[in-house]
């Protein structure tokens, strides 16, 4: 208990962090960052891979795909993730942001579609929905007798006659998810679309039309229910009048306690979604920087992994995860590109 | 006289009605809190006790030497290559021939765990002489399977309402009557890494990771919050810097943990360079964390010495490091080892700060060193409570049963050491 053995202690220390932190470790397990829709399929493709190749399994982080695509843009080099995954698609400011950083090269795959459902209790009926009503339910203004006003709908029949008698309640993810973005450009902007003063508006007031199909409101009958859609799930059971947003996956996994509604007259099953009947469906993507194939051992054997017939097929491991799988004609575009490395070109 | 008791007489009784009903409201009090932290534990119990079993199939696999060793070599490497798979898959078809078309066979194939030909392709390794005969193997059954048989999917709603097929429901029911179904304790989720298939996950990568991280946040926020709280109480002088430093040390105890991670994600990430998502950043952001606590419970088991003490050690002629170092951190000791072990229990259950340098991740892989990739308890049971696949239900329950008990136990650790080795003055 001298003084002595505590500084001895503590130099001994700080000598292991300062060790650690100028040798750099050459890095040989490929790290994956980005979205977490994306997530629970790359996941499932990494521990696949691990078993099955001698390689280390991957790490995959979920940081939703816009900060995934930040973290990958920042740089080519062991401390920068090798593939970002993202449930949109790459924006054009993110390509120049990866080019200023010196990735000039990405590989562009896409995985597969997700569907967004609206989805209610059990115990209720199933409701039958167009996009349009969907916008006048949720959005922030809407337009009454050629005017824009706040939303003042509060039941559900009074935003079409056909809907039952129900007060609007709607639980979905906050603005930081990417379900919210999907679920705000392809339900509501595409029942916007179908309000002739609003279409108009597209050319005139481009800023102005976003600002009206991109708005939910803000008066308690959408509820931000986090991101967790489990607790969703739990809170629609309890409350059978409500209606939640979540992706397809977690509809399949709880048939027994909700139902998704019918949009446009399609429900959102696994053959409608595929089909593209469905309407509210988006692609899945991962990015994968070329520097980095042959630095970081594996990158290729996992390409090969998430887009062989085993994982990304309509019988693939993927699909009983909750991918909708693409076409075959596209899987086999996809996989072209991927077997060829072609970067993607905007 | 009489006047004064008749006053306390006719007073009395309300101040006693006051003194009883402040009574009630406290027993009240106590009450609705342990029926909160009853109905917590209770229904974390309930979910999660389903966890620590796990039903497994017994199959028939014949394992043909052509198939996996057609050379006899025995060689774990030949082996390890052969496709288990398919050979899983017609061992199952043998089984239940009745499964003629294609989505029957699907249905079939999915009785069974998706990582059970991973367990067979082991067990195959580890038992070369099985080549060639038709092993009798227990596998895992399918997280859908599995939930079926512990009540919680519900057999009798109608077919599309649930995930387990009327199909699968009538094997179930025949291996169950010939014995093939039964439930083992859970030994995988206590020995495994993560996964994405419920049957297959486990804590113990969690838990490693937890263990390197608190051991590197131990190792760095215990000798420097001993000595710089040794240093503020003995050596400094009290002036207005050093009321002025314990000030902010208090404020930092109070800072929100999410700012330590972006702080460990601007200095250790990027100026230091230090690897993502690893337990030594994890482990130096948590010390960050426990400093202030560590260092404002060693200043106060510092103060608790009594000046004599000192004193005396000076009478006979001590410097003043030799006083505090043989004497009184000693005495001070016990203190300062509780108030670092209810920091470290504080760093066990944070998820906030590890969100920012990327120890949210999915790690199969048990860590093996403090720069390997590794999670940490919290994060796993934020993971998996975010999972869609029902089975993940019990097992996240079941994953805060187990860090529960660590901090039950940390706190314990404290309690004991405090109760034998502290001197009461």
């Amino acid at each position: 208990m001298s003084i002595r053995t505590t500084i001895l202690a503590l130099t001994a220390t700080a000598a292991a962090v300062a060790a650690t932190s100028t040798t750099a470790i050459a890095r040989d397990q490929i790290n994956i960052v980005g979205s977490s829709t994306v997530f629970p399929f790359a996941t499932a493709v990494a521990e696949r891979f691990g078993k099955n190749t001698d390689f280390k399994t991957p790490v995959v982080e979920s940081t939703g795909s816009g900060g995934g695509l930040k973290l990958f843009c920042a740089g080519i080099g062991e401390n920068t993730p090798d593939i970002t995954n993202a449930s949109r698609r790459i924006k054009s400011s993110e390509v120049e942001l990866c080019g200023k950083n010196g990735i000039k090269e990405i590989v562009e795959v896409k995985v597969g579609y997700d569907g967004i459902v609206l989805a209610n209790s059990r115990s209720s009926d199933v409701m039958k929905l167009s996009r349009k009503d969907i916008f006048t339910a949720l959005a922030k203004d809407v337009p009454v007798d050629g005017k824009l006003v706040a939303n003042p709908y509060t039941t559900w029949n009074q935003v079409n006659s056909a809907l039952p008698n129900v007060k609007i309640e709607v639980l979905g993810p906050p603005p930081t998810s990417g379900t919210r973005d999907a679920f705000v450009e392809l339900a509501m902007e595409g029942g916007c679309k179908k309000f002739d003063m609003i279409a108009a508006m597209k050319k005139s007031d481009s800023k102005g039309y976003k600002a009206v199909c991109h708005s939910i409101r803000e008066d308690g009958a959408f509820v931000e229910a986090g991101e967790n859609d489990n607790l969703i799930v739990q809170k629609l059971e309890a409350n059978p009048a409500a209606f939640g947003i979540f992706g397809y996956s977690f509809l399949d996994q709880n048939s027994d306690k909700v139902q998704g509604s019918e949009i446009e007259g399609n429900l959102p099953t696994f053959e409608k979604i595929a089909d593209g009947d469905y309407p509210v469906s988006r692609s899945l993507y991962f990015y994968v920087k070329k520097a980095h194939i042959g630095v970081i051992p594996g990158i290729e054997a996992y390409l090969a992994e998430f887009t062989s017939e085993d994982a990304a097929g309509e019988d693939g491991y993927l699909a009983e995860k909750g991918l909708i799988p693409m076409t075959e004609d596209e899987a086999t575009k996809v996989n072209a590109a991927v077997a060829n490395l072609t970067p993607l070109s905007m | 006289m009489t006047d004064a008791v008749n006053i306390l007489a006719t007073s009395s009784s309300p101040r006693h009605a006051a003194e009883s009903r402040f009574r009630l409201y406290g027993v009240i009090a106590i009450i609705i809190s342990l029926g909160f932290l009853f109905v917590m534990v209770g229904s974390i119990a309930i979910r999660g006790t389903g966890a620590f079993q796990q039903s497994f199939v017994n199959i028939a696999v014949p394992l043909p030497a052509e198939k996996i060793d057609p050379k006899g070599t025995a060689d774990p490497q030949v082996i390890r290559k052969s496709r288990f798979g398919g050979i899983l898959k017609s061992a199952l078809r043998e089984m239940f021939p009745e499964a003629k078309s294609r989505k029957d066979k699907r249905q079939l194939y999915k009785l069974v765990s998706a990582t059970a030909e991973y367990s067979l392709r082991d067990h195959v390794v580890a038992n070369p002489d099985l080549v060639g005969t038709t092993a009798s193997v227990w596998v895992r059954a399918s997280s859908d399977i599995d939930m079926y048989l512990k009540g919680n999917i519900d057999g009798t709603l109608d077919e599309s309402q649930r995930r387990v097929s009327d199909l699968q429901l009538a094997w179930a029911a025949e291996l169950q009557s010939k014995g093939r179904i039964e439930k083992r304790f859970n030994t995988q989720f206590f020995t495994g890494g993560d996964s994405r298939e419920p049957e297959q996950a486990g804590i113990l990568g969690a838990v490693t990771g937890s263990a390197l991280s608190l051991l590197v946040c131990f190792l760095l926020s215990f000798p420097i919050g001993v000595l710089a709280a040794v240093y503020l109480e003995e050596f400094a002088s009290k002036g207005r810097i050093n009321r002025l430093i314990e000030v902010n040390i208090n404020n930092l105890a109070a800072v929100p943990s999410i700012v330590f991670g972006l702080l460990g994600l601007a200095i250790f990430l990027n100026v230091f360079g230090l690897p993502r998502s690893t337990p030594l950043v994890g482990g130096m952001v948590l010390a960050l964390m426990t400093l202030p606590t560590i260092i404002i419970a060693s200043r106060a088991s510092l103060r608790a010495v009594p000046p004599s003490i000192r004193e005396a050690a000076f009478g006979l002629g001590a410097s003043k490091v030799q006083a505090t170092f043989h004497h009184v951190v000693p005495l001070a000791m016990p203190g300062m080892l509780t108030g670092s072990i209810i920091g470290m229990a504080q760093a066990l259950g944070e998820t906030a700060p590890l969100l920012m340098i990327g120890m949210v991740a999915f790690i199969v892989d048990i860590p093996g060193g403090i720069t390997e990739a590794a999670t940490a308890l919290p994060v796993q049971i934020f993971l998996w409570a975010d999972s869609p696949e029902r089975g993940f239900l019990e097992k996240t329950s079941a994953a805060i049963m187990v860090l529960l008990g660590f901090l039950i136990l940390m706190n314990l650790i404290a309690i004991i050491l405090r109760r034998r080795l502290e001197i009461r003055w």
